[in-house]
This record gives C-alpha cells, structure tokens and sequence, in this order.
C-alpha cells in the first residue's frame, strides 16, 4: 500500500515537474535564441516575459479548434496523441538522483512510516533498450500527421521524418552500445553506479573520460543521432518552413499544434537526460566533494545575485531597477538554503544532474541559433557514409580495448 | 495479477489481429499490425523475456512496421477494393476455428500439465543470458542467420538496381 502511494505522488511530482520544465524550456530557448541575435526576446507579460509560458497555454488552449474538410479524421486526431504519449513514456525509467530517505512521521492521527525510495519511477533492466523502442514508435505520430492531412507539403514531411528517424537511429544505437561495452548493464541506475569515483584523484570516472577517445566519439556521434532524432535544427528538415511551409503539422492548430510542440521538447529533454546518464555521470559531480564541489551551487547562486544587482543598479529598463533586486535576493536566499548541509545533502544529486541536462538543452539552443539547415541529400549521406562506418569503427575499437584491458 | 494483464493484452492482440485482417485501408491493417506486435512485446515481458519484448519493440514495431508504412504513404495506397464475395468468404471463419481447434486440442495432449506456464518462473530473459546464449551454444545458427540476411540485403539490392547499359 505505500508503495502504491508513493509511487502516486511520484508520478505526480515528475508529471509536474516534466511539464512546468517543457514550458518553461520554450521560456529560455526564445530568451536565448533572442540574446543570440541582439534582440531582448519575450518581456512584455511578467517580468522578463517569465509568465509567458502561461500566456502561450491559455492562448493555444482557447484558440479555435479547426477541422480541415480533406482529412483522413481518425488517423488526423490520433497523430498527435501518439506523439505525446511517446514523447512522455520514456521518462518514466529515467533515475533523478540517488536514493530518498524520509524518516517516520506522526502527523496528529497520521502515522506516516519510514521511507525508502529511489529518485526515479521505476528502475528496469532493460532501460536503455526500453527508451530506444519507446522513442523509435514515436515516429508514428510524425508520420501519421504527414499522411493524414492529405496535402503535399505534410506528407513529403512526414516521409521525410521517418526515412530521417530510422537512419539516424542506427549510429545512435551503435554509439550507445560503445559505453554499454564499458559500463556492463542496461540499467540506468547500473550505469550512473559504474561511473562514481575518480581517477588519479580528480578526474571523474565519466564514461567520456573513460576509454578515451572513443567514448568522448561516441558522446559526439551520440549528440548529432540526437539531434536529428529529436528533429532540431540543423537537421529540422520534417518541418523546413522555407520548403515545406511547417511541414508535418501544417494543418494542425490549437492544442493539436500544441502536442506536436510538447511532443518535440520532451523528446529533447529525454535525450539529454539519456546524455548525462550515459556519457555525463548522471548527478556525480565534476569533481570530489573534498574540494568543496557541495559549494559550487550556491557559489554560483551568490554570483548570479550580484550579477542581478550590479544590472539593477544601473538599468537598461526602467522597469529593472524593481525586478532585478529582487531577483537578486531570490538568487542569495537559495545560496543559503543549498549551503545548509541537512537541505544541500539530499538535493546535491539532482542539482548536478539537472545542471548537466539543463547545460545539453542550452547546447540544442545555442545549435539552433548557430546553424544553418542541411539539404536532404546531405543528411542521409551524412548518416549513412560517415557516422554510420565512423560508430562501427569506433564500437569495434571500444570492444578491443575492453577486451583486452 | 499477471494472469489479469495477460488476459488484456492478449484480447488486444486478438482485437488487433482481427482488425488487421478486416480493415480495408493498407495504413489501418498496418497499424493494427503495430498494435499486435506492441501486445506480444507486453506478453513477453510477462513471460520475463525482457530482452525478446524490447527487441520485439525496437525491430518489429520501431523498425520494421515504420518501413512498411513508410512504403505504403509513398505509394499512396489507396482502399482495398471487395471483389464479389465467393465461397472462400463463407468457408473462411468456419475453417479457421476447425484449424485453432485442432491445434488446441493436440497442445493440451501432448503437452504434461507439470508444464504450464508459471509467470515469474522463467528469470532467464535478460541482456546477459540472451546474449551468453546467442555467442556460446547457439554461435553457429546466430551467424549463419547473419548470413542469410546479408544474402537477402544483396538480393534486394540486385533486384532494385537499374539496368545499366
């Protein structure tokens, strides 16, 4: 019975946390994108534009639903459901941080017992081959919407998506596999467990630190696969607007655009959450707590708080000589709060893990503002005639040095 | 509990195999095939074959089920046309349930009643034995298999290659 409630209000937290995280993850892209291109980005609904999200919901949520005439109607409503529903399923088996420890509570007529729980839904064996197959029928929903809608620019999309998704899920599973060779299991939580310690002291036993540099190569073929398996830029090409006017979801409006959205930034966080455990250590640190790797949070909290109020005192708006103090003060009360070792112990875990995560969506971004789009010519040759040999060359290296070490 | 999640999604295996077959449209026979295989991965993975369901998602389902469909919206395939309906229409349903009968009935004599099934009594199905298995006992049949796919790879590409004169 408690394990039922719990994994209740587990599921409830990660589902809430997952999708505050998707919308917000929209918040920062254009912040960011904007900053890329000298622009100032959202700013005009709360301060800095952070209650734009909310405003992007109620907009999506109240807009008209249109239903175009020429559609093949269940197949067209079914599209976008397929999307999210395998867009979220993944994340279940994703582990958070190390294990929670609650100690038994009375609470007046409730007695609450001890707890011993994981940071994660559900630990199973075959976690990364679990994600792979959950995220590979994604490629349903796309292609669903592309045939369904019946009009040229959607299907040439949709056609384009999985011809792009299938060749580019090989050189992500061959990269995978590299590190699996090194780290022995399929369990994310056996995975993040064979990489805590350090070598000569300092350097962390991250896999991309491990036998380099094949696995810091298939970190790297890893992260291109992920990019055009998640469809970003610069291999968007299923939605290419200058050719394809939005390509897949031309004819989707309201909430159904909006699932395709949601569906896209799950799909990035997954696999950048898949990245760190893999590749990045999951929540170990960069460094040994001995010297003071604890700290780094709130250090970096502190400078963002004088950050905030170096800015506030001398405002490029009006408006920030009220907004960035007390950002500031924000900033400063959480550096206390995480230095106190009873709160930071605990949270440590998930701090550097989201870091790391939150540092691979900045790269998704930072891409994204950077490059220009691939020809379609170009990204099939270049998955199958350079990272396709390129992870087979490496995979085959990687097996003899564990081989023979 | 186990036997309640069988029963599930075995009847949505049937549902699916059943609709496969009626629709008339090749995308909704498609899916429905995807629905099946995504059923038998759940059931294997009541059976403990962890490793066989999550091969059986990301080959089968992942894969496989998106070539076809693939083909398919490429073709742009249009509905099924019905023929005038003969005797095989009739005789179909009739035969059918006379062949599961038979099959049934020699299962159950054949097969020991010690041999039943049991759910969680089979603990064999991860990565690890799978893969002991395959490299070890069964070495020559994995690598012949091997070989006759690539046989396969290079028929197809024989067979789709333009002339060239």
């Amino acid at each position: 019975m408690t394990f039922f409630i719990v994994s209740i209000i587990k599921s409830a937290v990660v589902a809430f946390v997952l999708l505050t995280a998707l919308a917000y993850l929209q918040w920062a892209e254009r912040k960011v994108l904007a900053h890329i291109q000298l622009r100032v980005g959202p700013r005009r609904v709360g301060p800095h534009g952070l209650l734009q999200p909310l405003a992007d919901v109620i907009k999506l949520i109240t807009k008209e639903d249109m239903m175009p005439s020429h559609v093949d109607k269940f197949f067209w409503f079914l599209a976008p459901f397929i999307a999210v529903l395998f867009a979220l399923i993944p994340i279940a088996v994703i582990p958070f941080g190390t294990e929670l420890n609650l100690p038994a509570m009375d609470l007046g007529p409730l007695h609450i017992p001890a707890i011993q729980t994981a940071m994660q839904l559900t630990d199973i064996n075959i976690g990364v081959l679990f994600i792979l197959g959950i995220s590979g029928l994604g490629v349903y929903g796309v292609a669903l919407a592309g045939w369904s809608s019946n009009n040229k620019y959607s299907l040439l999309g949709g056609l384009r998506s999985s011809a792009q998704m299938i060749s580019y899920e090989l050189p992500m599973a061959l990269a995978i596999a590299a590190p699996l060779l090194v780290l022995n299991t399929l369990s994310f939580r056996g995975i993040v467990d064979g990489q805590s310690g350090f070598m000569l002291g300092f350097l962390p036993k991250w896999t991309i630190f491990q036998v380099f540099p094949f696995n810091l190569i298939s970190f790297i073929l890893f992260m291109i696969a992920a990019f055009a398996e998640t469809n970003r830029v610069p291999f968007d090409l299923p939605e290419a607007e200058n050719e394809l006017v939005a390509g897949f979801h031309t004819e989707y409006g309201s909430m159904k655009f909006a699932a395709f959205f949601m569906a896209e930034y799950c799909n990035m966080v997954t696999v950048s959450c898949v990245a760190t455990l893999l590749f990045l250590g999951g929540w170990h640190p960069p460094f040994p707590a001995e010297y003071g790797s604890n700290y780094v949070p709130s250090l970096v909290l502190v400078g963002a708080g004088i950050l905030s109020f170096l800015h506030g005192a001398n405002p490029a708006r009006p408006f920030d000589r009220i907004t960035l103090p007390v950002f500031g003060v924000v900033f400063f009360g959480l550096a206390v709060l995480i230095a106190i070792p009873a709160v930071a112990l605990p949270l440590m875990p998930i701090i550097w893990f989201s870091a790391k995560a939150c540092f691979i969506l900045f790269v998704y971004i930072w891409v994204r503002g950077t490059l220009p789009r691939f020809r379609y010519d170009q990204l099939m040759s270049f998955a199958w005639t350079f990272m396709f040999p390129i992870a087979i060359v490496n995979l085959f290296l990687t097996g003899l040095w564990v081989a023979l070490s | 509990m186990d036997a309640l999640l069988f029963m599930i999604f075995a009847a949505i295996a049937v549902v699916c195999g059943i609709n496969l077959v009626v629709q008339t449209h090749p995308i909704s026979s498609a899916l429905s095939l995807v629905g099946v295989m995504g059923a038998l991965a759940a059931l294997y993975l009541l059976l403990g074959g962890e490793f066989i369901a999550a091969a059986q998602l990301v080959v089968y389902a992942g894969a496989i089920m998106v070539l076809f469909i693939f083909v398919i919206m490429l073709l742009n395939a249009g509905t099924e046309a019905r023929g005038r309906r003969s005797w095989a229409h009739y005789a179909g349903v009739p035969l059918l349930l006379l062949l599961f009968g038979l099959i049934a009935c020699l299962i159950t004599r054949r097969m020991p009643a010690s041999e039943n099934v049991v759910f969680g009594q089979f603990t064999k199905g991860g990565p690890l034995d799978i893969g002991r298995a395959l490299f070890t006992t069964y070495l020559l049949p994995f690598e012949v298999t091997s070989v006759l796919i690539l046989v396969a790879i290079l028929g197809a590409i024989v067979l789709a290659r333009k002339e060239i004169d």
